[in-house]
């Protein structure tokens, strides 16, 4: 089954050297188990940039530098409510997790499955417990701290009949790093009536690659919501995350906000498959295009059954010339009656709007920043408030940055 | 004696390669309120709009002196900030940005937001919507006037806030625009003078194919517009007088 999507990924098939990524270190210092609060000033700086907070505020905290696992705890509140641990642990600890393993994804799909297979440094376990609904958000960093380091993760998500949760992940990198390879495998399990809200915040450095791999199955009148943030240059990232929904009335959104600055070279997509009755998806992409930054924003969707609808839509601001932006929105119908439709936009920002906006007193830097930042408002995700609020305070250190 | 706020002096515009204004003169005292009349594509929106420094407004000559200062080629949100405000005729939508942005970035309190919006029977929840998105076409005309009422500037230049709207929202929008005039200065375009029932205005003009050709009573000038049409206006004996001066001028 989903095996056989996933080799129709659009990844083309390079030796690692080709990509700039051979020679990395595997052997990075090891890490002693601490409260991420007790991290260097550094890191928890960093951290804080891509969502992550005081381990207080947040129902559990899973948090690894490199291929140390330094905290996967949860609060004592929530107890019983969920579990949190490293893959590996997972592995050990429960026989029947394994079935969860390289199940949506192909560990042979290209060249980075294959080194996330053979070269695994953790990542985490997650399970929502059946009914359980957690109130406060779940959080994971995969922090890079070591300098040209080949950091591998491979995390399984498993949201229980009934459950509810959100989870925030941040991916960052130390700033002093010259470069990197990250790679992230994450199988998401969205059962029967179960709702998932998982939101992914990247900021990496100019030099750094980064190929997330991940795909969601969801069950009978599940929700599984992704939001996938970019911020800071990247030098080469690639993702193309598929949902699967397999499950009578069950429902997907990706939304996706990309700021493409410097050289970086960006390919984000999302794979959306309506196989069951009343089965939605929605994928939105809002990606911001500057200095000489090359976007590329994809989109599939595919209906299988007579009784799905999905929807994409696709805009694309462009605030430098040297930059790019290129959207491939695609439908696939293999169903009579599978409703699919897109929409996408690419431009720069109107001249009339600055205008109009200096009209009201602003400057010609204020009324675009006012327009850049609206233009990433996550408002429109409907997310809950308190991960709305966390990264509209990105998204305003970004603007900030970016004019 | 009482000074002028705004003077336009000799000033003619080009508009994508186009002369679309040509030696308009202008004298508003300071108190005063003036009307423009004109036919469609005469040349009123673009003068409001060379006058608030928009740059697709090309300058061929002529001044603009605001306050007794030559704004002629400052930035439009210097103008802004120095009390020249503007309620567009046809304001573009901006996705993202909301009206509460600019309304909050002009008032210093939740009380003097709400009673603004009272003035123009304005629901709050359009002050989260992304500025014009789905406006209809009389919540556009209210949103223009709550913003430059919020700005409270000086000199206010309306540009057909009487157009398509119902006979209640005319009477809630005329009655905001003389409260905000009361005390202030302003030039309003309008194409059949409904607002004139609500604004007591000083003077007015008549603007032909870019040319200031006629100005008198407001309320003069409107009757026979409204009775003759245009047409009147290009066999006006005033007309000739106008042409004969500025060829002497040249």
């Amino acid at each position: 089954m989903p095996d056989e999507k996933n080799r129709e990924e659009k990844n083309e098939e390079k030796p690692l050297e080709d990509l700039g990524v051979s020679g990395l270190s595997r052997k990075p210092r090891k890490w002693q188990t601490c409260t991420p609060s007790s991290l260097p000033e550094v890191i928890i700086k960093r951290a804080y940039e891509v969502g992550v907070v005081s381990e207080d505020s947040r129902a559990a905290t899973y948090f690894q530098i490199d291929h140390s696992v330094l905290s996967r705890a949860v609060q004592k509140a929530f107890q019983g409510q969920l579990e949190v641990m490293s893959t590996k642990e997972a592995m050990k600890k429960y026989d029947w997790s394994k079935k969860y393993w390289w199940n949506l994804i192909n560990k042979d799909m290209d060249q980075f499955t294959r080194l996330a297979y053979t070269k695994w440094d953790h990542g985490y376990f997650i399970r929502i417990l059946e009914d359980q609904k957690v109130t406060l958000p779940l959080q994971s960093c995969f922090f890079v701290f070591t300098d040209y380091l080949n950091q591998n993760v491979h995390n399984v998500i498993i949201a229980e009949p009934g459950s509810e949760a959100q989870i925030i992940t941040g991916c960052t990198v130390h700033p002093n790093i010259r470069g990197g390879l990250h790679v992230g495998v994450s199988e998401f399990y969205i059962k029967e009536g179960a709702k998932l809200t998982f939101t992914m915040i990247h900021a990496w450095n100019r030099n750094f690659n980064s190929h997330p791999r991940s795909a969601a199955l969801i069950e009978d009148d599940a929700v599984f919501v992704s939001n996938y943030l970019l911020f800071q240059p990247v030098r080469n990232l690639q993702t193309y995350p598929t949902a699967y929904c397999k499950g009578a009335n069950s429902r997907v959104e990706f939304n996706n906000i990309i700021y493409g600055s410097g050289d970086s070279h960006i390919d984000v997509g999302s794979k959306v498959i309506l196989q069951n009755s009343g089965a939605r998806g929605e994928i939105i992409t809002r990606a911001l295009a500057t200095d000489n930054a090359k976007i590329y924003a994809r989109g599939l969707l595919q209906g299988e059954h007579e009784e799905s609808k999905a929807h994409l839509e696709c805009r694309g601001l462009l605030l430098s010339d040297n930059a790019m932006i290129y959207t491939v929105p695609e439908l696939l119908a293999k169903a009579q009656g599978a409703d699919l439709s897109h929409e996408a936009a690419v431009g720069k920002i109107a001249e009339e709007e600055i205008c109009y906006l200096m009209s009201r007193g602003f400057s010609e830097k204020e009324a675009t920043s006012l327009i850049v930042r609206g233009f990433m408002d996550v408002s429109i995700f409907g997310l809950p408030r308190n991960l709305e609020e966390n990264i509209k305070r990105i998204i305003s250190i970004t603007a900030e940055r970016a004019l | 004696m009482t000074r002028n706020i705004l003077e336009v002096n000799n000033l003619s515009v080009e508009v994508s390669g186009r002369i679309v204004l040509k030696d308009v003169n202008l004298k508003i005292p300071e108190g005063e309120v003036h009307v423009l009349f004109g036919p469609n594509g005469s040349g009123k929106s673009t003068l409001l709009m060379t006058i608030m420094g928009f740059p697709a407004y090309k300058i061929l000559s002529g001044e603009i002196i605001f306050k007794g200062r030559d704004v002629t080629n400052l930035p439009i949100n210097e103008r802004a900030n120095l009390g020249i405000n503007i309620a567009f005729q046809n304001p573009p939508t901006i996705r993202g940005v909301k009206l509460r942005e600019i309304i909050e970035h002009w008032t210093s309190s939740m009380m003097e937001v709400e009673n603004l919006l009272k003035k123009v029977n304005f629901s709050p929840e359009l002050l989260d919507r992304e500025i014009n998105l789905g406006f209809s076409g009389g919540e556009i005309k209210k949103s223009e006037i709550l913003q430059i009422m919020a700005q409270k500037g000086d000199f206010l230049m309306i540009d057909e806030s009487d157009s398509g709207v119902d006979v209640e929202n005319l009477k809630i929008i005329g009655n905001a625009i003389n409260d905000m005039l009361r005390g202030r200065s302003g030039l309003i375009i309008t194409h059949h003078g409904h607002i004139l029932r609500f604004v007591n205005a000083h003077a007015a003009y008549v603007i032909l194919q870019g040319t200031i050709v006629c100005s008198g009573s407001p309320t003069k000038i409107l009757t026979q517009i409204l009775t003759e049409g245009y047409g009147w206006c290009y066999k006006c004996p005033m007309r000739r007088i106008e042409k004969r001066k500025m060829k002497r001028n040249r």
